[in-house]
């Protein structure tokens, strides 16, 4: 299978800000993103707080109106007229359970809302039995059907909201940190889920996340973002086992491993400072200010994502 | 028995709501040596929290410790009146929040907050008390930091602040450095250098350290000893490696289970199942026994005791009793 579901061209999404005395600027929150998603397997999306992963996921949605760049689903180029359409197929799971469900609409009428929207269910009685269909295939009780959204537990919470976007059929889910609101001994459970639902659904994920263990465990592949822009794409063992980017290198090796040993004999490289703010990007790689390896050409232009063998993308000038 | 730091004892806390006392803490006992990184892992509502805030005596209005003495260099702390208290957090026992961004006071300079810190507990006063300051935030890795030091909170990033927030509980120099959840609210990249931080400190001071969290990796990174909280009571304690290696309760193996580590990346998790628990209901027996997948008729009705595994090690779970008793049977 190696038709893409989902082709991200050359995204771009800049936002203006008025800074101080009215100044505008543009922050770029998501500068050149391309990639693509195949047919029923998940691409991890992880980096740092403001990298611009969230942005990515929003973006392809269209929640956001681009400011360049294109994306192809299905072979469709996804536009204004037609996005209506194209939600049927592409859903989200959003981060938060609490602030993602409707406190005034019933389970039932959460789940049964996308059906609406789409005109799938042609009387009352069909849409109770897909609902209750969907909250079985989540693990949610049929009984709480009438009951509202604060009535349930975080986990619970994140399942109704997994089986809203799978409500209208998807064959594709952006999946904004859909775990990191919910609690040690809960994550698995729904991780495991997600997993259930791919293999029986065929559905592809894009599986955005900050904890790199989660990405790896339940990814395909996995790209990382620094300041907007992918600088590392490749197989999830790949990555892990053999980062190229610096900054893939320091990420993983910051990552704590629940491993006393394996933790202790590894050696963390800590990166120098913070991450420079989005609304001044260095020139060239924005990496550069943190990065050992730094070269003048750096400073220069930015590395393009190019492809070192066996689709392992690195945008680096030193690797 | 010789001296410890600090030692908790059958500590009982508990928050009186409109809808009933919960009891947060249930019989929380534990020692502290100098020098030593205490880890307490728990999900949130295990209690662990609490625990830390009853040490500090910092809890809520609702909240009181019910039962229970905590000893510190073999003191108790109930008799400590609040002026004594005040002088104790600080000097002898600090905290650091999980919250960077809210734990700094917005209208004042990072340096006024330090000094405050300074000026409270030393007898430095004037140009003293200024270098004080920059030598602590020298300590904590600020660059420039004459010129941070003017700076208000809001020009720092949120590892930069939880820099000043170790600085500021390391004013004093305390015995004890209570981290609550230090780097939850940070990056990966960030939480590597504060932890490396607090490390570093940790061996340059000589403090005990008492880790907060509920991350098993950082736990795994940092930690001597670890306690593991279920439901305000404490499961298994035992060092690092005892409890990562040879787990021997149910909730330990069951969390270790299912968090992606490096052994079951391939493999599917294995989730605990059923949810949290309400700590408005607590069950009569272990607090874990509804989510157990051994539990037992025992465990239903009888809080289970911590019992010694070996010299390193105790865990709190009727299948080590069970295990127990049919390896000394098969021996008679």
């Amino acid at each position: 299978m190696s038709e893409a579901l989902l082709e991200v061209k050359h995204l771009k999404q800049y936002f203006p800000i008025r800074g101080s005395f009215g100044k505008k600027l543009t922050l770029k929150a998501v500068d050149d993103v391309s990639f693509t998603v195949e047919r029923g397997e998940t691409l991890g999306l992880v980096g740092e707080s403001g990298c611009g992963k969230t942005t990515v996921g929003r973006a392809i949605l269209r929640l956001y109106e681009p400011t360049g760049g294109e994306v192809v689903f299905e072979g469709e180029t996804v536009g204004k007229n037609n996005i209506a359409k194209m939600r049927r197929r592409m859903q989200m799971v959003f981060q938060d359970p609490y602030s993602s469900l409707d406190p005034r609409m019933t389970v039932e009428d959460i789940i049964g809302e996308p059906l609406d929207v789409h005109h799938l269910c042609a009387n009352r009685k069909e849409r109770r039995e897909r609902v209750l269909e969907l909250m079985a295939t989540v693990g949610l009780n049929a009984e709480h059907a009438r009951r509202y959204a604060h009535e349930f537990s975080g986990g619970q919470r994140q399942r109704i909201g997994i089986a809203r976007a799978l409500a209208c059929e998807p064959s594709f889910i952006v999946c904004d940190e859909p775990v990191s609101a919910l609690d040690v001994s809960i994550q698995a459970q729904v991780i495991n889920m997600f997993e259930e639902l791919q293999e029986k659904l065929g559905v592809a994920y894009l599986f955005i996340a900050h904890d790199l263990l989660v990405v790896r465990h339940i990814s395909r592949r996995i790209a990382v973002m620094y300041l907007g822009r992918v600088v590392e794409l490749a197989d999830a063992d790949e990555l892990s086992d053999y980062p190229v980017h610096p900054y893939t290198q320091s990420l993983l090796s910051a990552v704590p491993i629940p491993d006393p040993d394996v933790t202790r004999a590894r050696k963390r490289i800590l990166l120098e400072g913070d991450v420079p703010s989005p609304l001044n990007l260095p020139t060239g790689c924005a990496f550069r200010t943190r990065c050992r390896y730094a070269t003048e050409k750096c400073a220069e232009a930015y590395p393009d994502l190019e492809d070192r063998g066996g689709g392992h993308f690195v945008a680096c000038w030193n690797k | 028995m010789s001296e410890h730091l600090l030692s908790v004892q059958d500590l009982h806390t508990s928050f009186f709501t409109d809808a009933g006392e919960v009891q947060a803490v249930n019989g929380v006992s534990f020692d502290l040596d100098p020098g030593q990184i205490l880890g307490i892992v728990g999900e949130s509502g295990s209690g662990k929290s609490v625990t830390a805030y009853s040490i500090m005596r910092i809890l809520a209005d609702t909240g009181r410790i019910t039962g229970g003495r905590i000893l510190y260099k073999g003191k108790d702390l109930a008799a400590y009146s609040e002026k004594e208290m005040r002088s104790f957090r600080g000097k002898c026992c600090s905290i650091i929040f999980q919250d960077p961004m809210t734990s700094l006071n917005p209208v004042f300079t990072i340096g006024n907050q330090l000094r405050e810190a300074v000026l409270l507990h030393t007898d430095k006063r004037g140009r003293e008390a200024t270098d004080r300051v920059i030598e602590l935030l020298e300590l904590v890795g600020i660059n420039e930091p004459e010129k941070r030091m003017k700076q208000y909170p809001f020009a720092h990033s949120g590892g930069m602040r939880q820099r000043v927030m170790i600085a500021m509980a390391l004013a004093c120099e305390p015995d004890i450095l209570i981290a609550d959840e230090p780097t939850t609210a940070l990056d990966v990249t960030i939480q590597a250098q504060i932890l490396e931080l607090i490390q570093e400190l940790q061996e340059k001071l000589g403090m005990a350290v008492i880790l907060v969290t509920h991350d098993l990796g950082v736990i795994a990174d940092m930690c001597d000893n670890v306690v593991v909280m279920y439901g305000g009571r404490i499961c298994e304690r035992g060092t690092a490696r005892e409890i990562f290696y040879n787990p021997r309760h149910e909730y330990t193996k069951g969390l270790l289970r299912s968090i992606p580590g490096v052994n079951n990346m391939n493999k599917k998790l294995e989730p605990i199942l059923g949810s949290p628990i309400n700590m408005l209901n607590l069950p009569a027996g272990c607090a874990f026994c509804a989510r157990c997948g051994a539990a037992m008729k025992i465990c239903l009705n009888e809080v289970p005791e911590e019992l010694a595994i070996n010299d390193d090690h105790t865990a709190a779970c009727w299948m080590n009793v069970r295990r127990m008793l049919e390896e000394g049977g098969a021996a008679v």
